[in-house]
C-alpha cells in the first residue's frame, strides 16, 4: 500500500527524527527481548501498519459527542481523522449514505476480523422492539449487535452510551440502555460526560494507538487516566470551600469574586472528570470558571440526583467525603449505605482540621 | 398513480422505488423514499423520521428552572439553542426581565452559535455534495491559488499552500483507507466543479475544521464549555468583574472579554473571506441545476430574532412573519401564542391523539402525544426490517406543523425571504451583492425571486445569514463593553429565582432563531413544577409528513422534479435534503398531555 501514512509518518509529521525513531524502535526490540537483527523489522512493521479501522455508530443521541471530538486542538481532529484512525463507518461524517453506507460496515468487519474499533454513540432504545431508532429499516440494537460481534474493542462515547443519559432519565419512555447493558462479550471502554471533553475522547484514542492496549480502566469502565478524582479536587475555586467562601446567590458579590459555587447547587464534590484540570476547548474554561455550578454529566444518572441548584447535602445519599475515590462511592451505593458523611459549608473550617489531622 | 396535492404538486408513485437509509450528514436518523419516472425525474417523494426519545415526557414533574439543560441535549449540534429557548419560556411564563448585560452575552452565544453550525454544516455536512476531494488530485495548485486571489482576499492562498495539501490528501487517498470518503460517489457526473475548485473546497474543508473548534471558545467562556454551554433562568450565570478584588478569578474580566472580541472578530474575516466566497463561487459551477425549491417558492414562515432593543419585538433585525402563495408583498404576522395558528397533525406520523381525533390539529400548549406505530397496508417488509413505507399511512416519527392549515418551509432562506421582501437594508444588500457576483461567474441574469427558491438559494442564505450573525455579534459585543462602561455590571436577575414568588399557575412560550429555522417551545407550570412542555423544532416543520388534507412537507416538495444521473446513487437526494441541514434528534420527540402518563410505555 504505497503512501500510506503509517505510524511512522505520523511521528516524522510530528518532528520526530528518523534517528529518534530507530532509537524507539530498538528500544521496543529490547523491551520485547528481541535481538538487534529484529530492529529493522520493527521499524518495517512500523512504517507500514494500516490505520486503525473505526466504526462509529449512532443510536439515541444529540451528536454532542461527534462535535465534541471534532473541537480537539490536541491532536487536532483532522490529523485523528487523516493520519492515525481510519474512520471508516459515520452516519455524521461519512460521504455515502443508504446502502454504500451499510456495505461499508459489511467491508470493514471481514476485513479486519477482530481489528477493529467500534465506537458509539448514543444507546438502543429497547420498547417497540427497538424501532424508536430504526437504521436501514431495522432497529439500531441490531445494528449495534452486529458490528460489535467482531469488534477488537468498543468505546462507549458520552454518556448516553455509558449510562442512558437524557432520554434514559426518569420515566425513560423508550427504555434506552446503554450499550454494556445489550454487549456483554467485549472489552468496554466508557468515557461519560455529556459530551466528554474533546481532548479527552482524542485522548483515549491516540493512547490507545500509541502503546497499543487499553488504557487501565477503574470498576466502572472508565479510563483511570481521567475520571480518577473528582472535579472538586483540582478546582481552582476549591480554597474557597475550604475557606468558607461562598455564592450565596448568583450575580452576588462572591460570584464576582469567584467564590465556590456549593451552595447553588455544584456538583463537582461528587463527579468524576477532568474538567477542572484538563479544562474545555484547548484549556479555555470550564463550567465553574464561568460562574454555573458542575451539573455532574458524567456521572451515572444525573439527571435524576436532585436540581443543578440543590446542595449536595440536601439530596439523600449524595454524600462525599474530601479524600474518597471513585471505587469507594461505587461501593456505597453498591452497598445500599445511606447517610454518608455529608460535608456542610458550615462545617468546613472543621473539616479543614481534621484533614489537617489526616496528613499527620 | 398521480395525486394533486391541495397545496400544488404533482405526486406520481407508478415508477421505481428508491430507498436511502441512512440519511448520512445529519442529526440524527432520517429515512428518504423517492419514486423516480422512466427519465430517473422523482416524482414522489417521501420523508421519514427514524427515532424518537420521548424528551418531553422526561421533563414533566422537575424543576423549570432545570429545563434548559434537559433540553438542550435535544441537540448537540445546534447546541445552545434549545435552552435558550427553554429560558425564555420560563422567564416569559413568570414575567422575569433580564438584565441588560445578560440579554447581550445571549445574544452574543446565539449568534456564535449560528455562525458554528452554518460553517460545519456547509464544509463538514453539505460540501461533499459538490465537491470531489478525489477530483482534486487532479488540480494544479497554481490554478487553485489563482482561484483563491480571484475570489476574496484570503491571506492563505498560495500554491505552496494548495500544494501541501493536496499532497496531504494524495497521500490519504493513495493509502487504500478513504475513511469518510470511502463509497463516496466520486465518478458521478453529478459533480460538476473543476479540480482546481474542489482543491480549494477541500483545503477550506481542513481550514473550517480547525477555526471551528477556536469560535466556540466565546461559548467556553460565557458557558463553560462547548457542546452544551450552561444557561440560567434570569440572566447568565458569568458575573462580571472588570477591576475589583479576584477579577482574575472571574468569570468575566478584561482578558476574557478581549478573547471574546478576537474570536469574534476572526469569524467575521472566515465569512467575508472564505464561507461566503467559496459558497458563491461553488454554486456558480452548478448554474444549471436550479432544483430543490420546492414550498420555498410559496410559504415561509419565522417567528423572528434578533432585537437590537432588548424587549421590543419590533426591532427584529431578522423579523419574523409569513408569506403564503409566493406573494413577498404580503407577510403576514405570526402568533406562537395564538391557537389558531400554530398546530401539529399526527395523521401521517406515529403517533395517535385518540379514536375520533386523529386528524385534529393541536396547539402545542394542548399537544398530546402517544406513541402508535404501525406500518400501512401498502408497506414491504416487516415491523422490524422496513423495505418501504406507506406514506398513505403513518410512516414517520414526525409530526406534521401547521400554519393556519399551511405546510410552511422554515430556516435560512425562509428569514432571508422574509427579511428581504421586507426590505431590511443589511439583508437586502447581501442578497444584490451575492447575486451580482454570482451571476458575473456564472454568466447568468438571475433575480433574487428565481434564485432564493432552489438549493442553491438555501444554501447562499444560510452563508450570508452567518455572516450577518458574525456582524451583529460584534455590535452585540461593542454595546456590552458600553453597558459595562455605563456602570452596569448585572448579569442576572434573582428576584424570582425562588419558586415560593411563582403564581400557582402560569404559561409561557419562547421562540429562537434556531440554525435549522423557527424554533419554540411552550411550557406550562403548576405549583412550581413542569406541567407540559413541548417543542415544535425546525425540521418537524421541513421534514414532517403529509397532513390529513394531503398537504406536503418541505423536504418532500423539494426534491420533486429533481432529475438524477444515476437513481442507485443519491446525490441529488442528498444535495437538496442536506441544503436544510435536517435534525432528526431535534423534530422527533413529544410530550405528554397534563397530567397523562404515556400509554403505550411497558417495560419488560
Amino acid at each position: 500500500m504505497a503512501g500510506l501514512e503509517t505510524f511512522y509518518d505520523v511521528m516524522r509529521r510530528q518532528g520526530i527524527t528518523r534517528r529518534s525513531f530507530l532509537k524507539y524502535c530498538s528500544l521496543t526490540a529490547a523491551a520485547l527481548g528481541l535481538g538487534p537483527e529484529m530492529v529493522p523489522e520493527i521499524a518495517h512493521a512500523m512504517e507500514t501498519k494500516p490505520r486503525l479501522p473505526v466504526l462509529w455508530l449512532h443510536g439515541l443521541e444529540c451528536t454532542c459527542c461527534s462535535e465534541s471530538f471534532i473541537r480537539s486542538a490536541h491532536p487536532l481532529v483532522k490529523d485523528v481523522v487523516l493520519s492515525m484512525i481510519s474512520l471508516d463507518y459515520d452516519d455524521t461524517l461519512m460521504a455515502s449514505a443508504g446502502h454504500q453506507a451499510e456495505a461499508i460496515l459489511d467491508e470493514v468487519m471481514t476485513k479486519y476480523k477482530g481489528n477493529y474499533i467500534l465506537a458509539v454513540e448514543g444507546n438502543p432504545p429497547l420498547n417497540e422492539d427497538g424501532m424508536y431508532c430504526i437504521i436501514g429499516g431495522k432497529p439500531f440494537v441490531d445494528q449495534l449487535k452486529k458490528v460489535a460481534k467482531d469488534a477488537k474493542a468498543i468505546i462507549s462515547w458520552g454518556s448516553c452510551a455509558s449510562y442512558g443519559c437524557v432520554q434514559a432519565a426518569r420515566p425513560n419512555p423508550t427504555r434506552a440502555t446503554p450499550v454494556h447493558e445489550v454487549i456483554f462479550d467485549k472489552p468496554i471502554i466508557k468515557v461519560p460526560g455529556c459530551p466528554p471533553i474533546a481532548e479527552v475522547m482524542t485522548g483515549v484514542i491516540t493512547y490507545m494507538l500509541t502503546f497499543d492496549r487499553i488504557p487501565e480502566l477503574d470498576r466502572q469502565g472508565r479510563p483511570k487516566m481521567f475520571y480518577s478524582q473528582r472535579i472538586h479536587d483540582k478546582c481552582y475555586r476549591r480554597p474557597h470551600f475550604d475557606a468558607g467562601q461562598y455564592v450565596e446567590k448568583f450575580d452576588d458579590e462572591g460570584a464576582r469574586k469567584g467564590y465556590c459555587l456549593y451552595k447553588v447547587g455544584c456538583k463537582g464534590p461528587t463527579t468524576y472528570n477532568a474538567c477542572s484540570t484538563v479544562r474545555w476547548n484547548d484549556g479555555v474554561s470550564f463550567p465553574i470558571q464561568a460562574g454555573h455550578g458542575c451539573i455532574g454529566c458524567s456521572e451515572d444518572g444525573f439527571w435524576d440526583k436532585g436540581s443543578w441548584y440543590a446542595r449536595l447535602s440536601d439530596i439523600k445519599g449524595q454524600g462525599f467525603g474530601i479524600e474518597a475515590n471513585a471505587d469507594q462511592i461505587g461501593l456505597a451505593a453498591t452497598a445500599a449505605v445511606g447517610g454518608a458523611v455529608a460535608v456542610h459549608a458550615a462545617v468546613s473550617a472543621l473539616k479543614r482540621a481534621q484533614h489537617k489531622g489526616d496528613a499527620q | 398513480m398521480t395525486i394533486q396535492t391541495p397545496n400544488g404538486f404533482s405526486l406520481d408513485t407508478a415508477g421505481r422505488r428508491i430507498v436511502v437509509d441512512p440519511v448520512t450528514r445529519i442529526e440524527g436518523h432520517m429515512r428518504c423514499e423517492v419514486n423516480v419516472d422512466s427519465n430517473n425525474v422523482i416524482r414522489n417523494a417521501v420523508s421519514t423520521g427514524t427515532m424518537w426519545r420521548g424528551l418531553e415526557v422526561i421533563l414533566k414533574g422537575r424543576d423549570p428552572r432545570d429545563a434548559w439543560a434537559f433540553v438542550e441535549r435535544i441537540c448537540g449540534v445546534c447546541t445552545g439553542c434549545h435552552a435558550l429557548t427553554s429560558v425564555r419560556a420560563v422567564e416569559d411564563a413568570l414575567n422575569i426581565k433580564i438584565p441588560n448585560n445578560a440579554f447581550l452575552i445571549r445574544e452574543i452565544m446565539a449568534k456564535v452559535l449560528q455562525w458554528h453550525d452554518h460553517v460545519v454544516h456547509f464544509y463538514h455536512l453539505h460540501a461533499l455534495d459538490w465537491v470531489n476531494p478525489v477530483n482534486a488530485l487532479k488540480a494544479d495548485p497554481k490554478a487553485t491559488s489563482a482561484l483563491q486571489q480571484a475570489i476574496s482576499n484570503h491571506s492563505k492562498s498560495s500554491p505552496g499552500y494548495f500544494r501541501d495539501v493536496q499532497n496531504r490528501l494524495k497521500t490519504f487517498v493513495e493509502s487504500g483507507q478513504l475513511g469518510i470518503f470511502k463509497n463516496g460517489y466520486w465518478d458521478n457526473p453529478a459533480y460538476k466543479l473543476p479540480p482546481e475548485a474542489d482543491l480549494l473546497a477541500v483545503t477550506h474543508y481542513l481550514e473550517a475544521l480547525d477555526f471551528q473548534r477556536e469560535i466556540v471558545k466565546v461559548h467556553t467562556i460565557f458557558g463553560g464549555k462547548n457542546p452544551h454551554p450552561n444557561y440560567m433562568v434570569g440572566g447568565v450565570p458569568c458575573a462580571i468583574n472588570m477591576d475589583g478584588d479576584m477579577s482574575a478569578g472571574a468569570p468575566l474580566n478584561m482578558e476574557r472579554l478581549n478573547f471574546v472580541k478576537l474570536k469574534l472578530q476572526e469569524a467575521f474575516e472566515f465569512s467575508q473571506n472564505v464561507y461566503v466566497p467559496d459558497v458563491i463561487a461553488i454554486a456558480s459551477y452548478y448554474k444549471d441545476w436550479l432544483y430543490g425549491g420546492g414550498l420555498s417558492a410559496t410559504n415561509v414562515m419565522d417567528y423572528g430574532d434578533y432585537e437590537a432593543i432588548q424587549g421590543q419585538k419590533s426591532t427584529d433585525r431578522l423579523p419574523g412573519g409569513v408569506i403564503l402563495g409566493g406573494n413577498w408583498n404580503e407577510v403576514h404576522p405570526i402568533d406562537p401564542r395564538d391557537p389558531e395558528q400554530v398546530q401539529e397533525f399526527v395523521t401521517h406520523s406515529w403517533y395517535t391523539y385518540g379514536a375520533g381525533n386523529n386528524d385534529k390539529g393541536l396547539h402545542p400548549w394542548d399537544g398530546v402525544t402517544e406513541p402508535n406505530y404501525q406500518l400501512g397496508p401498502a408497506a414491504k417488509g416487516t415491523k422490524t426490517n422496513i423495505e418501504a413505507v406507506d406514506e398513505a399511512a403513518k410512516y414517520s416519527w414526525i409530526k406534521a406543523p401547521r400554519w393556519r392549515g399551511n405546510a410552511v418551509e422554515v430556516g435560512p432562506l425562509a428569514r432571508y425571504t422574509l427579511a428581504y421582501a421586507k426590505g431590511v437594508d443589511y439583508v437586502k444588500g447581501q442578497v444584490d451583492e451575492a447575486l451580482g457576483r454570482f451571476n458575473t461567474l456564472a454568466g447568468t441574469n438571475l433575480t433574487a425571486k428565481q434564485a432564493l427558491p432552489t438549493t442553491i438559494g438555501r444554501t447562499l442564505a444560510r452563508a450570508l445569514e452567518a455572516q450577518y450573525c458574525a456582524a451583529m455579534m460584534l455590535d452585540d459585543f461593542n454595546h456590552l463593553i458600553a453597558n459595562i462602561k455605563a456602570g452596569d455590571t448585572s448579569t442576572a436577575n434573582m428576584e424570582k429565582w425562588d419558586p415560593a414568588t411563582w403564581p400557582k399557575e402560569a404559561k409561557g412560550v419562547g421562540t429562537v432563531a434556531a440554525p435549522r429555522g423557527g424554533l419554540g417551545h411552550w411550557i406550562k407550570i403548576k405549583d412550581g413544577r413542569i406541567e407540559n412542555y413541548q417543542c415544535v423544532v425546525p425540521t418537524t416543520w421541513n421534514g414532517g409528513p403529509r397532513d390529513p388534507k394531503g398537504n406536503i412537507g418541505a423536504f418532500e416538495a423539494s426534491l420533486l422534479n429533481t432529475p438524477m444521473q444515476r437513481p442507485d446513487e443519491p446525490v441529488e437526494i442528498l444535495r437538496t435534503l442536506h441544503s436544510f441541514d435536517p435534525c432528526l434528534a431535534c423534530s422527533t420527540h413529544v410530550l405528554a398531555p397534563g397530567g397523562e402518563e404515556l400509554a403505550r410505555v411497558t417495560v419488560r
